[in-house]
């Protein structure tokens, strides 16, 4: 049933790549992603996977070769981190439009300026619209698994997928897992069978101008195989679980079957999340979490049935859009308008550009939670000298208060 | 399992010491002798001579409920610079009768760590450099202070060390190797 090892995040991606016998890996080193990919390049160098390695000077020409090799008919992989997820976002949609599955793990990282390699999820979901798979690991095993489980489901529907990891929480962080046996993940994981052959014998054009009588059509079915993506990858999740011993799911809800107050998180915070939930659990509130394992395809139907109807819904977002809320918080708003049953949902913002979201941060947001009588589209919690609350209207126009700006120039 | 029934560690060194090598090898360590560990270096953008924090988690086997947040109340510390004894505020939080093992060839005494914890001493930069690991300037000294911390605080044993460097430490192993057991003999423990 596999080796129970001691890796970091990023080791266990590497991993997670090699178990998929990925046959082109194309990338772009980036802290904190550098050593994902430095670890594949050992192991295609040393001949323990058989893989053509292209180096490139860019991630956009890394998802470019990626496309280009997908197109050819191999299984490709890559992995960046937010300024490159970035510069790659044209070739995302190059890969999805051309019906590529393409998988990427990106180590989730705060953008720049102010220059940050710390956590926060804002780069990856950035890519919201883009079309690609979309899934949050929350510890090594899921770094590694999460790999094997988008490509089963990838490959089914003819679209790229992406796993978010944390930057350090996850990606430096060492933990125990099990690495698979790779008969057990060639059992759940068959070869790659592209949709056409690349093949010089039978000439073929791609990518060529798409007049107006075909485009539509092209991205309804996107969008149809989107949909499809749902139920497949609840299916192989499941399959997962008994072919390799990890089940996986969409959703996973924690304490949540009698719970009046149920926080929503995504990613390695959750962990401290489910923490505070049992310590709350113990002073007697009734306290639940839904984590969101998928962010696209969005799980509507397991939101609506788990959070509707409860007395508070606090989303717990590790990432912000301006002149909005969190972005969790929007997808969880917009999930439950459509005949749900009624709920408040107060959205807090928490550990931007890496700030610790400690167990008590959590704690501190739920006694928040409790005390508030109507719905805030958006909370921040841990602002330095800012008790947990709204914006201020009146808030002078500047990039930092005085006081902050002195202590960091 | 509650955050205080873990044994959480902070490792306090200088970019170019291997603190946080010396993070993973001790939870390695404690891995292979079948429990549960989380290790994570607190990173800035690396640059010798810097500040360097790293955190250690140990567990018995079964309680895999892990936080994942910077560790503030230690219940030891490893400090691989004693300037940073005095530059940087590593004594914070950490619990009283906690363990500091300090890379220094003087006493513990000397040392004046305020406070009520145990302190320890080994010359681990004489060590490292007597076995050839870094430079006189530059010692690499995190195998050494491990000797000296698995022997003052039995965290771990020092056969679990020894085979967690074998794993972990791919240059110059044996003489890491030898720089670990020498600390465990020659730490000061204080009276």
């Amino acid at each position: 049933m596999g080796e129970r090892m001691l890796l970091t995040g990023n080791h266990a991606a590497a991993h997670g790549a090699r178990l998929s016998r990925v046959q082109v890996i194309s990338a772009y080193p980036i802290t904190p992603q550098t050593t994902i990919v430095e670890e594949l390049s050992e192991m295609v160098a040393s001949g323990r996977l058989q893989a053509k390695f292209l180096t490139v000077e860019s991630e956009h020409s890394a998802m470019a070769a990626c496309v280009g090799a997908a197109a050819a008919g191999a299984r490709t992989y890559t992995a960046t981190s937010g300024q490159g997820l970035a510069l790659m976002h044209e070739m995302l949609h190059w890969a999805v439009g051309a019906r590529l599955p393409v998988v990427l793990s990106n180590v989730t990282r705060a953008m720049a300026p102010g220059w940050s390699i710390w956590s926060e999820q804002t780069d990856f979901l950035s890519q919201r619209d883009v079309g690609w798979l979309m899934l949050f690991a929350e510890n090594v095993q899921e770094a590694q698994d999460f790999v094997i489980w988008l490509y089963r489901v990838a490959e089914q529907v003819y679209l790229p997928g992406m796993v978010a990891m944390d930057a350090f929480i996850l990606s430096h962080t060492s933990e125990p897992l099990i690495v698979h046996d790779q008969d057990r993940v060639d059992a759940y994981l068959p070869p790659f069978r592209p949709l056409y052959d690349l093949d010089p014998a039978e000439p073929r054009a791609y990518g060529g101008l798409v007049n107006r009588d075909h485009y539509y059509e092209m991205r309804f079915k996107m969008y149809e195989n989107m949909e499809r993506a749902g139920p497949l990858l609840a299916e192989a999740g499941r399959e997962f679980g008994e072919v390799l011993g990890f089940p996986y799911a969409p959703v996973e809800p924690y304490m949540i079957d009698d719970a009046d107050y149920v926080l929503v998180s995504a990613g390695a915070m959750t962990s401290n999340v489910r923490f505070a939930v049992r310590l709350l659990r113990e002073r007697g509130i009734k306290v639940g979490l839904l984590r969101l394992v998928a962010f696209r395809p969005f799980p509507f139907e397991e939101v609506r049935r788990y959070l509707g109807g409860r007395a508070k819904v606090a989303v717990l977002d590790r990432n912000m859009s301006p002149g909005h809320s969190g972005i969790f918080a929007q997808e969880i708003r917009a999930a439950l308008s459509q005949g749900a049953p009624p709920t408040d949902v107060y959205g807090y913002v928490l550990g931007i550009g890496g700030r610790d979201i400690r167990v008590e941060t959590v704690v501190e947001a739920v006694e928040d939670l409790l005390a508030r009588d109507h719905p805030e589209r958006c909370l921040f919690v841990g602002v330095k000298g800012l008790p947990i609350g709204p914006v201020r209207p009146d808030a002078e126009v500047r990039p930092l208060e005085p006081l902050e700006a002195e202590a960091s120039g | 399992m509650a955050p205080d029934q873990m044994i959480e560690l902070r490792i306090h060194g200088r970019g170019g010491q291997g603190a946080v090598v010396a993070s993973k090898v001790l939870a390695e360590a404690a891995f292979l002798r079948g429990r549960y560990v989380q290790s994570y270096p607190d990173y800035g953008v690396e640059r010798r001579g810097a500040p360097v924090v790293a955190f250690a988690r140990i567990a018995e086997p079964g309680d895999e409920f892990f936080v994942r947040q910077d560790i503030r109340r230690p219940d030891h510390l490893l400090v691989l610079d004693p300037t940073l004894l005095t530059s940087a505020p590593v004594l914070s939080g950490l619990k009283p009768g906690g363990w500091v093992v300090v890379n220094s060839p003087k006493p513990p005494a000397s040392l004046e760590v305020p406070g009520d914890y145990q302190v320890a001493t080994v010359d681990a930069a004489g060590i490292a450099v007597r076995h050839g690991l870094g430079s006189r300037a530059q010692p690499v000294v995190n195998t050494a202070i491990l000797g000296a911390f698995v022997r003052a605080t039995g965290v771990v044993e020092l056969d679990a060390l020894l085979e967690a460097i074998d794993a972990e430490v791919p240059v110059k192993t044996v003489e890491n190797r030898a720089a670990a057991a020498e600390a465990f003999e020659q730490a000061d423990l204080g009276s």
